[in-house]
């Protein structure tokens, strides 16, 4: 039997970023807010500090940082088809656990979506005609760029992004993104500064008559306080961000940006390794009335609360909304079905890049430090005779170079033996890697459902995930990489070396950890699970924040957008909802 | 408006807050990687910490402890040196330590499948679905070795795999990642890519792990290790750094045993 909480106004499932935003942004609008985080609390100076942080066996390989499978995985498999095995070890994508979340060892890769992005159905179909999305189940989004600018601004400003505005107030400025959406503010600080890879690619590319400018960071370029008065220090290109902690309170992370704030409210309580089993809800099932979880001892609580937020992963949302028995649940095979409907990936391939005559030094990196075009992102060029819609971005990303994963040797060579070794010797320094970072468009027999075998340790189903790229994402990734090639050899290679995306989707190298869809926003409760303020259509003090809210996934980043979703909703809470409370949307 | 405070335990002062906090810290740090059950923590006013408990690496990991048998350590050794053998460009897999590292590595909770889903039921799966055996790491080496020893003997005459000569041992360890041997309930392709991966991991991980002996895998590709600070060199397009190499161990923070 469940022990009873005392209620609280919000209760707030996962504390990673977005669950400490909307908690930062509901204890200020004074309500009481208990967040649930089913991992440890792990803080910068003891998790992962500058004296330890540069271990790329722990925190890479042996997952020091993320979800452990051992005791919390899914079944995967690329068609209804095929049986759904799980995931025993990770691979394609790295979820975090713990305080923070995956928010601790991103890279900081702070995009915008653009405002065609925003209209993926109806875009494409004005410009291209309804044959362009035959076949995939793209959508609109509720919500329009400019409805989100002012949210992505207060992440900017939060996280203290480093970069180079490209568009302020419809105005195009030299030096950044011409194909951006208007932004209201330049960057909070000024761009990192290229090593030798970046600069190689960012003045071919230019020559080649691209439009390349810094990637915009979450690695700072100079000290920095944000507006809750936190205090972050200067990037010093240590090369271990992504898949690490940042030591030294440079990379914008929950720690690093946030929590130290949201943990001086007095209305705030924290319970770390305290896993939520379901929502609760009232018996005609329209209410929430709080969350059951289990704490570490196996003990089980149930935590009442006005307004229910589900802030966990992607992947744990969706599985906890079909738990909960929330929406009605997708079925790949029949595309009946909503919670689970239009799960999608990024699409990735790489271009390794060697120089016989050039010291690239790659271990001089940064997980954001890079130069990027955007000239073949999304529709930011003519598809007319292309056969595919989307697109991506193309980065000279030089993130660092940890030498078990970064040690990369020329086409021909073989995988080990002296060749390799020799190979290995000469290029590690004279090598990095161009990303071809592509948009990844839904289509039916992909999506998120309860595994009808597996259950996990506290006798649930599983979630199952049934995925595999599309043939139009196939062919913008191909497309993309092509245009990068031309440019790799505008810099005077020695030797390209081309990772294309490959099919069938294999769970096994890593890829990306940008999984989105599941909990899709949209205009009415026939077409998505939430509303534009990511309230649940069917439980109306329910709300759902992260990139499960994705319609589809564009080509970029996820995370500011992730972010700025939650900002919209949490002004929408405190401006209407509390006043009111009830849907925010009427069906 | 109700409070945030935990009714199932009273009333909370701040002064027991701040000492909850301290213990809480301690109890972070007693957790090694990858284990779960720690205590949960109700935290407010600030995240729990206390000075000197940083969550460093275990030095459980230095240890001498070990797994393979003298048997499973000679072709750990042997199929190692294959894939980085000696020349003068830098040490092969032996001379850096690598069968030291894998053995640490098996006996330790890699081996012992701490971020490994093993539980059933079991099925053999497509390439796609990754690992899906039931064994621990450690446990599928064992089965592994066992069963490339019962190969190589039927096709040579009874030797051993440390006893072959090179070129032999090279095309049994090309026939193992091509998958052209059968292993029985080990998949050859998959055993081969996981010795791979660990014998690179244990030329280039920090040398606190057992491997890449006096870093001189980093000194051969020209990585200077756990540096923390390059801002000087950023701008300096194309010039060699030389920086010696640097590993974490010894460092200040560091949690002696």
């Amino acid at each position: 039997m469940a022990q009873r909480m005392k209620p609280v106004d919000a209760v707030i499932v996962g504390f990673g970023w977005t669950g400490a935003i909307m908690a930062q942004q509901l204890c200020d609008a004074g309500l009481s807010v208990v967040a649930l985080e089913r991992g440890a609390a792990q803080d910068t100076s003891t998790g992962f500090a500058t004296t330890f942080d540069q271990d790329e066996l722990r925190y890479m390989w042996r997952h020091k940082l993320f979800q452990n499978v051992a005791h919390s995985t899914l079944t995967i498999r690329n068609n209804p088809g095929q049986t759904a095995l799980p995931m025993r070890h990770l691979g394609a994508f790295l979820l975090g656990t713990g305080v923070g979340g995956s928010g601790v060892h991103w890279n900081g890769q702070i995009w915008r979506a653009l405002p065609s992005d925003f209209r993926t159905r109806s875009h494409n179909i004005e410009r291209y005609g309804a044959a362009s999305v035959e076949g995939l189940t793209v959508q609109d989004w509720p919500v329009s760029y400019a409805d989100l600018e002012p949210h992505y601004n207060t992440f900017d400003l939060l996280c203290g992004t480093s970069g180079k505005a490209g568009n302020l107030g419809g105005a195009t400025q030299p030096g950044g993104n011409p194909f951006e959406g208007p932004r209201s503010a330049e960057f909070p600080n000024p761009p990192l500064t290229y090593t030798y890879g970046p600069a190689l690619f960012a003045d071919a590319a230019a020559r080649t008559g691209h439009h390349p400018f810094p990637h915009p960071a979450g690695n700072l370029s100079r000290p920095y306080t944000n507006p809750l008065g936190i205090q972050m220090g200067q990037c010093t290109y240590c090369g271990f961000c992504e898949k690490f902690g940042c030591g030294n309170y440079s990379k914008a992370s929950p720690q690093a940006s946030i929590i130290p704030y949201v943990l001086t409210k007095p209305n705030f309580v924290l319970r770390s390794e305290s896993e939520v089993l379901r929502v609760e809800r009232t018996p005609d099932g329209k209410r929430a009335t709080g969350v059951t979880y289990v704490d570490s001892s196996g003990a089980e609580f149930f935590q009442p609360a006005d307004i229910v937020v589900l802030a966990a992963y992607q992947l744990h949302n969706v599985h906890l909304m079909l738990l909960s028995g929330i929406g009605p649940p997708y079925d790949p095979a029949t595309g009946k079905g909503l919670v689970g409907k239009n799960y999608c990936y990024q699409t990735m391939a790489n271009i390794e890049v060697f120089f016989d005559d050039k010291l690239i030094n790659p271990f001089i990196g940064a997980g954001s430090h890079a130069s990027v075009i955007d000239d073949y992102n999304g529709d930011n060029f003519d598809h007319s005779r292309l056969g595919f819609i989307g697109g991506a971005y193309i980065a000279a990303l030089v993130t660092g170079g940890r030498p078990i994963e970064m040690t990369r040797t020329p086409p021909g060579v073989p995988a080990w033996g002296l060749d390799w070794k020799r190979a290995a010797a000469k290029y590690y320094r004279r090598s990095f890697n161009l990303s071809v970072h592509g948009s990844s468009y839904a289509q039916r027999g992909n999506g998120l459902d309860l595994d009808p075998t597996y259950r996990d340790q506290f006798g649930r189903p599983m979630l199952r995930m049934t995925f595999d790229f599309s043939p139009n994402d196939v062919k913008m990734s191909n497309y993309c990489a092509d245009r990068a090639i031309e440019i790799a050899h505008a810099m005077g290679v020695s030797a390209v070396k081309p990772k294309r995306l490959k099919t069938p989707f294999d769970i096994v190298p890593y890829q990306t950890t940008h999984t989105i869809g599941g909990t899709m926003m949209g205009a009415t409760p026939a077409d998505s699970v939430c509303n534009r303020y990511s309230q649940s259509w069917d439980v109306s003090n329910l709300f759902v924040t992260g990139a499960g809210l994705f319609p589809q996934n564009f080509g970029y980043n996820p995370t500011a957008t992730v972010a700025a979703l939650a900002y919209l909703s949490a002004e929408a809470i405190k401006t209407r909802y509390l006043k009111a409370p009830g849907a925010l949307v009427t069906a | 408006m109700t409070h945030a405070d935990d009714p199932a335990r009273g009333m909370i002062g701040r002064r027991q807050l701040f000492a909850l906090g301290a213990a809480g810290a301690l109890g972070a740090a007693a957790r090694h990687d990858g284990m779960v059950g720690g205590t949960s923590e109700r935290i407010a006013g600030t995240l729990p910490w206390a000075d000197g408990q940083a969550d460093a690496p275990d030095d459980a990991i230095r240890a001498g402890t070990a797994f393979l048998t003298t048997a499973e350590r000679a072709f750990v050794t042997a199929a190692a040196d294959r894939l980085i053998p000696p020349d003068p460009t830098g040490p092969s897999a032996s001379q850096a330590d690598v069968p030291d590292f894998i053995d640490r590595q098996l006996a330790g909770g890699f081996g012992h499948g701490e971020h490994y889903y093993l539980a059933g039921p079991w099925a053999k799966g497509l390439p796609s679905q990754g690992y899906q055996s039931r064994l621990t790491p450690a446990a599928y080496y064992r089965a592994a070795i066992a069963a490339v020893a019962d190969h190589v003997g039927r096709e040579h005459g009874g030797k051993a795999f440390a006893d072959l000569a090179p070129t032999d041992q090279d095309a049994v360890l090309k026939a193992l990642e091509a998958g052209k041997v059968d292993l029985g309930q080990v998949d050859a392709k998959q055993f081969f890519a996981m010795f791979l991966q660990n014998v690179k991991e244990g030329y280039f991980s920090d040398p606190l792990y057992g491997g890449n002996r006096d870093m001189a895998a980093w000194k051969m590709i020209g990585f200077p290790g756990a540096h923390y600070d390059y801002s000087e060199w950023v701008t300096r397009h194309g010039e060699p750094v030389p920086l010696a190499p640097v590993g974490l161990t010894g460092r200040p923070g560091w949690r002696k045993a």
